[in-house]
């Protein structure tokens, strides 16, 4: 066993024993930020550089400030409830007693028993069940059968593609991948259904979308200047990048997903670098809506084709072109560009969801 | 028994995470506690996945010198699996922390159990 991967495992238990252990919401989720570039680093070792791009731009980038906007969007909710009423008011709002504090210490004791005793036996369990898989890393494991030799050796021939995992999951399997693409945008929707404020009051809403965004602006240094010019440097970068990702889904590791997320989160540092006024022009609501729309109706349509060809790609009269240039593998480069599209926007209107509450 | 483990590290980290996430879910109070402790768990669960697809020695699968032997490359089929399960987690993340500012907003606390007595204070 590799060195470099005990380690890793070593870090990564310490990292999740620290989460569950420190006091502070903030310090543990920059832990649990390190504790998902540890596993990127995991996916490298485990030779899944697809994994390992993705896991680093997600994980560790955009749930990491996912979390960070929540946190901040509870403290300015905390300013603005003190800010209209006394604390006595919140206080009247305590639990009297209904329940006597005995009882509700008894069954909290309960609780934690029944709770300790069910992750002890599922941890016992889990582990002597694997300790009788086959062994990591064999050519001889069962799940190492004939499909996935399939996958590899006709790979190239049937979807042109360089990078066995886009054409697995682009062409043999691009109808999960699909419905991969409505789960976030359905998610967007949800999200979007849950923190949305209308820029008209209602009656039950506290603020209206104006006055969320200038106490959005008011608890946050709009103009820094450290992050302004790092930014200009690093932006461009980024964006680059995750293009770069997205185009070469095809021909070496990433694609749709990785370069998709990789651009969500360059747009979110440009978000926190130069405020909603900045990135307003060019992505606000109807933007994201007319990509995403567009994305999943190409999506749709460049896969329906199989339906009038036998889903066997029999008839396919899309050119498969020499595997390795830019322009081939036939649907692959769109659809990546339609997943990278999706994706982008997702990860962009969570994060302006939770910041401002609307896109 | 420690040739067993260093055998199976991989499946026994994945194991070890997993038990840690669902303690995490259950014991803590704090709500955002709570969703880190799931995300924990989906990345155990992540990690068992594709260290099934492992092959000690062979090379990502991504097609090189023109060389299309199965005998040279790790199985492909996990990491498709995981790459959409990653990101679907993140949207996930996000729906349950909507939820998580809702009830701030709401009953003005992240303690679960707090909540819950408001919720049955007003009912």
């Amino acid at each position: 066993m590799n060195i470099l991967m005990i380690i890793m495992s070593v870090f990564l238990i310490v990292c999740a024993v620290a989460v569950s252990f420190t006091r502070s919401i903030l310090s543990s989720i920059v832990i649990f930020s390190a504790y998902s570039l540890i596993m990127s680093v995991m996916w490298i070792l485990m030779e899944s550089p697809d994994l390992a791009i993705t896991e680093a731009a997600v994980g560790a980038g955009v749930t990491g400030i996912l979390f960070y906007a929540t946190l901040k969007k509870i403290n300015q909710i905390d300013i603005n409830f003190y800010k209209r009423g006394p604390l006595d008011e919140k206080n009247k709002n305590r639990p009297a007693g209904d329940i006597s504090a005995k009882t509700l210490k008894a069954s909290a004791a309960i609780y934690r028993v029944v709770a300790l005793v069910c992750v002890l036996t599922l941890a016992v369990l889990l582990v002597a069940t694997v300790l009788n898989l086959p062994e990591v890393g064999q050519i001889s494991n069962p799940d190492n059968n004939e499909v996935s030799e399939r996958y590899i050796e006709k790979g190239i021939e049937e979807t042109g593609a360089i990078n066995f995992v886009a054409g697995m999951i682009l062409d043999y399997r691009a109808f999960d991948t699909f419905g991969e693409s409505n789960v976030l945008f359905v998610a967007t929707i949800c999200v979007m259904v849950m923190l949305r404020i209308s820029k008209k009051r209602d009656p039950g809403e506290e603020t209206n979308a104006e006055e969320e965004e200038v106490s959005d602006r008011f608890y946050e240094p709009a103009n820094d200047t450290i992050l302004q010019v790092m930014s200009l440097i690093i932006f461009p970068v980024i964006m680059v990048f995750g293009i770069y990702v997205v185009l070469n889904g095809h021909l070496s590791p990433g694609g749709g997903f990785s370069g998709g997320a990789v651009l969500g989160a360059g747009f979110i540092l440009y978000l926190n670098a130069y405020g909603f006024e900045k990135t307003d022009r060019f992505m606000n609501a109807k933007t994201v809506k007319w990509i995403t729309f567009i994305a999943l109706m190409v999506y749709c349509l460049a896969k329906s084709y199989s339906f009038f060809t036998g889903a066997n790609h029999l008839e396919s009269h899309i050119p498969l072109g020499t595997p390795g240039a830019i322009l081939s593998s036939g649907l692959i480069l769109i659809l990546n560009i339609c997943v990278g599209m999706v994706v982008a926007c997702t990860m962009y209107s969570f994060y302006a969801l939770v910041r401002r509450g609307r896109i | 028994m420690y040739e067993l483990i260093m055998t199976h590290l991989n499946d026994v980290v994945a194991a070890v995470l997993f038990a840690i996430g669902l303690a995490n879910l259950l014991f803590q109070k704090n709500m955002i506690k709570k969703i880190i402790g799931l995300n924990i768990m989906d990345t155990s669960v992540y990690l068992l996945l594709a260290s099934q697809g492992y092959i000690r020695g062979l090379a990502a699968p991504i097609m090189t010198d023109g060389n299309t032997d199965a005998g040279n490359y790790i199985n492909p089929i996990p990491s498709g699996l995981v790459l959409t399960g990653i990101v679907v987690s993140v949207s996930v993340t996000a729906l349950m922390l909507s939820l998580t500012i809702r009830i701030y907003k709401k009953y003005h606390t992240l303690n679960l159990d707090e909540a819950l007595m408001r919720v049955r204070q007003e009912e």
